[in-house]
């Protein structure tokens, strides 16, 4: 990353946090003018406008305002108002926040969040209060597996989802051994776990997993470990700024080029700038790639980059999904907030995403095409559908009292 | 675990540790010597590794961005003893708790509001970029082993400084008589401005060298610290001898608790507790040598 782009990239997020604060501030006053007109859809947000996964959170929201715009700014002909809260990815605060969205602001829907620790206090929440929500990333699989309820769908993937498909391409290309290494926290095992139930049903082996308390880096004993090992493929789970790390050490360790390096596609989603060489080549499935290039995709890259100035990434497009799914199920019930119809337009609803048509598993998770994806010169470039409509992990792990 | 890989391993725990020590030789000389407890040795941490950050991309030059910053940090050092610290010298421990308590809170607000609250990557400079062939696939980071150099060479020069100096005897004094150096008619405070400066420094340096391997993101100071204390209190208070050691100590126990895999009644005990071996260590050391390993007696 040369200078000129590193200090863009910083007055970029300035900005935006400058619009969160702006956000935040404006919460407190809105709410009291407005609870008297009753005519408006309220739509809970609850993302991260500060910290880590900031970023995130502003393209799930414009994500989400641009398929609510494209409908004439209307779902089920009803405007919308927006109650925004920061959940700062603080697990430790999640139920006060979920709580103010439901108690106080009285909102007909939630959508969030991004951490998964976060979104399983959202799902206690929303499983207790019968609130309809919507989870535009975070990928805990026990949000649609074990935890699942009527009410509570996902628009985005589940994290054993995003590395079963990988597992599976490697197996089938005819790679004996493998292994694993990541961070030892929910998103990472599970992702683990998808990758080896995949790769070991295609007839692999994974010599060894390799783990890490969360989120250290000091990656150097491991990647000595792997050199001795000798497998045919590494599988990683890390993201953001762990997964800059990574990638220089592996290339550093002198790996790169003689070990090939795989991983869900969040390894190599929003690092390739700051990653550099150290991504090229790197081969990663996710449930979206940067140049997909259907029609239907362009229509909604050139209408986001002309309104929010910057190129949509697939947390965009998880959040655009998100409103379509509303504009959808509200359409149906003609702006009525009737829980039990607008679940039942969900549950049959064929979202005509950016990503690929999709349409929600018996689990309320998508069951959507999976990518296989290659770095090349700092982009993720589609090679294939690696999986196609991948209904994973298996709907039997959800038991849902049926609504 | 063939004697190659050992070998490297071994390699990865002193480089590790080396770096370990430089962090907390900083803590143990303003607690050893000054009998300061200052929790906000961690943010001096952060605060070097966002320094290497905005100033090797200002400047454009890492080597200039350290000098910059080394005298940026002794400064905000004589600064803070100036202001703050000296205060403290008779007081009880407590109040020295509260009141670097208070200046954790103040840097992590500090932070936010001039650099944000993003993750950054600092490039590795240039000249260091290369990496050495170890074994058949595995090579050896340039700036990694340069790091150790650096941590070696800065601790043969604290060892040479405090017990080869004239202004070494002056601090080993001080460390024993506060009063009867001062009647000798040494200008204490004037030293232990100095020590709290240099100990500041030391963690703002370890900061900026290792903010290209470690990578620069807020909250990196409260890691650091913990692992700080457990060097100090594994070595002995005030001992610079003894951080050496435990923290090349530490290094072994992480690096080869992440690969050695044990079992017990068949429930993996390593790697699956490996977070927790290093306080494991604490705990037996403090069982057998209450004061440290190199500690004075209590």
């Amino acid at each position: 990353m040369n200078d000129n782009q590193e200090r863009n990239a910083r007055r970029r997020t300035l900005l935006k946090q400058g619009a969160a604060l702006g956000g935040v501030a404006a919460l407190g006053v809105l709410p009291a003018f407005t609870r008297a007109q009753s005519d408006k859809i309220r739509i809970g947000l609850m993302l991260p406008y500060t910290g880590t996964y900031a970023q995130l959170g502003v393209a799930i929201e414009n994500g989400l305002r641009l398929a609510i715009d494209e409908n004439g700014g209307k779902i089920g002909g009803r405007e919308v108002e927006f109650f925004k809260v920061d959940d700062e990815s603080d697990p430790a605060k999640a139920t006060d926040n979920v709580n103010r969205l439901v108690t106080r602001d009285k909102v007909d829907v939630l959508v969030g969040t991004v951490h998964s620790g976060v979104a399983l206090a959202m799902v206690r929440v929303a499983k207790e209060t019968g609130t309809l929500l919507v989870i535009p990333n975070a990928g805990a699989d026990a949000a649609t597996g074990p935890l699942c309820a009527p009410n509570i769908f996902r628009t985005s993937f589940a994290n054993s989802q995003t590395g079963y498909p990988m597992g599976k391409v490697l197996a089938d290309r005819g790679v004996k051994t493998a292994v694993t290494l990541s961070w030892k926290y929910a998103a990472g095992e599970e992702s683990v776990a998808g990758f080896k139930d995949g790769f070991s049903r295609g007839g692999g082996k994974v010599l060894k997993e390799l783990w890490l308390p969360f989120p250290n880096v000091e990656f150097q004993p491991l990647l000595t470990e792997i050199a001795s090992l000798k497998p045919d493929a590494v599988y990683t789970f890390f993201a953001g700024a762990g997964a800059v790390k990574f990638l220089k050490d592996y290339q550093a360790a002198g790996l790169k080029g003689k070990i090939p390096l795989y991983g869900s596609g969040f390894l190599t989603d929003g690092v390739l700038e700051a990653a550099g060489d150290a991504a090229e080549g790197v081969e990663t499935t996710l449930h979206y790639a940067d140049s997909l290039e259907t029609p239907r995709d362009k229509t909604f890259r050139l209408a986001y980059a002309k309104r929010f100035k910057t190129q949509p990434d697939v947390y965009a497009v998880q959040g655009y999904d998100t409103g379509l799914l509303l504009v959808l199920a509200f359409s149906k019930t003609k702006g009525a907030v009737d829980k039990p119809a607008l679940i039942k337009a969900m549950e049959g609803a064929v979202i005509d995403s950016p990503r690929g048509q999709w349409r929600m598993s018996k689990a309320h998770n998508p069951v959507q095409d999976l990518y296989l994806r290659k770095v090349v010169g700092q982009q993720n470039r589609l090679v294939n559908v690696a999986v196609k409509g991948l209904d994973y992990p298996p709907a039997d792990r959800c038991k849902m009292a049926s609504s | 675990m063939d004697l190659g890989t050992f070998f490297v391993q071994l390699l990865n725990s002193v480089q590790y540790g080396l770096l370990l020590f430089l962090v907390a030789s900083g803590l143990t000389l303003i607690f050893g010597i000054m009998g300061v407890i200052n929790i906000a040795h961690g943010s001096f941490y952060m605060i070097g590794a966002y320094l290497a950050w905005s100033l090797s991309g200002a400047i454009g030059n890492f080597w200039l961005a350290l000098v910059v910053g080394v005298a940026l940090s002794v400064a905000l050092g004589l600064v803070l003893e100036w202001l703050l610290i000296n205060k403290l010298y008779d007081r009880d421990h407590l109040y020295q708790v509260l009141l670097t308590y208070g200046l954790i809170l103040v840097f992590e607000e500090l932070r936010a509001v001039i650099w944000g609250n993003d993750v950054h990557a600092v490039p590795v400079p240039a000249l260091l970029k290369a990496s050495i062939p170890l074994t058949e696939n595995l090579s050896y980071p340039v700036y990694r082993l340069f790091i150790s150099a650096v941590c070696l060479a800065l601790a043969g020069l604290m060892y040479w400084v405090i017990q080869k100096t004239r202004l070494g005897m002056m601090i080993r004094a001080g460390a024993s008589n506060r009063e009867m150096v001062q009647s000798l008619g040494i200008n204490i405070g004037f030293v232990y401005r100095v020590v709290f400066a240099v100990g500041v420094a030391l963690a703002a340096f370890a900061g900026m060298i290792a903010a290209p391997v470690s990578s620069v993101f807020p909250g990196m100071g409260g890691q650091v610290l913990i692992i700080c204390f457990v060097v100090v209190v594994i070595g002995g208070v005030g001992s610079v001898k003894g951080a050496l050691v435990a923290a090349i100590l530490i290094g072994l126990i992480d690096t080869f608790g992440k690969v050695i895999e044990v079992q017990i009644g068949g429930f993996s005990v390593l790697p699956e507790l490996s977070g927790m071996s290093v306080y494991l260590l604490m705990a037996v050391v403090l069982l057998w040598r209450p004061q440290g390993i190199f500690g004075k007696r209590l």
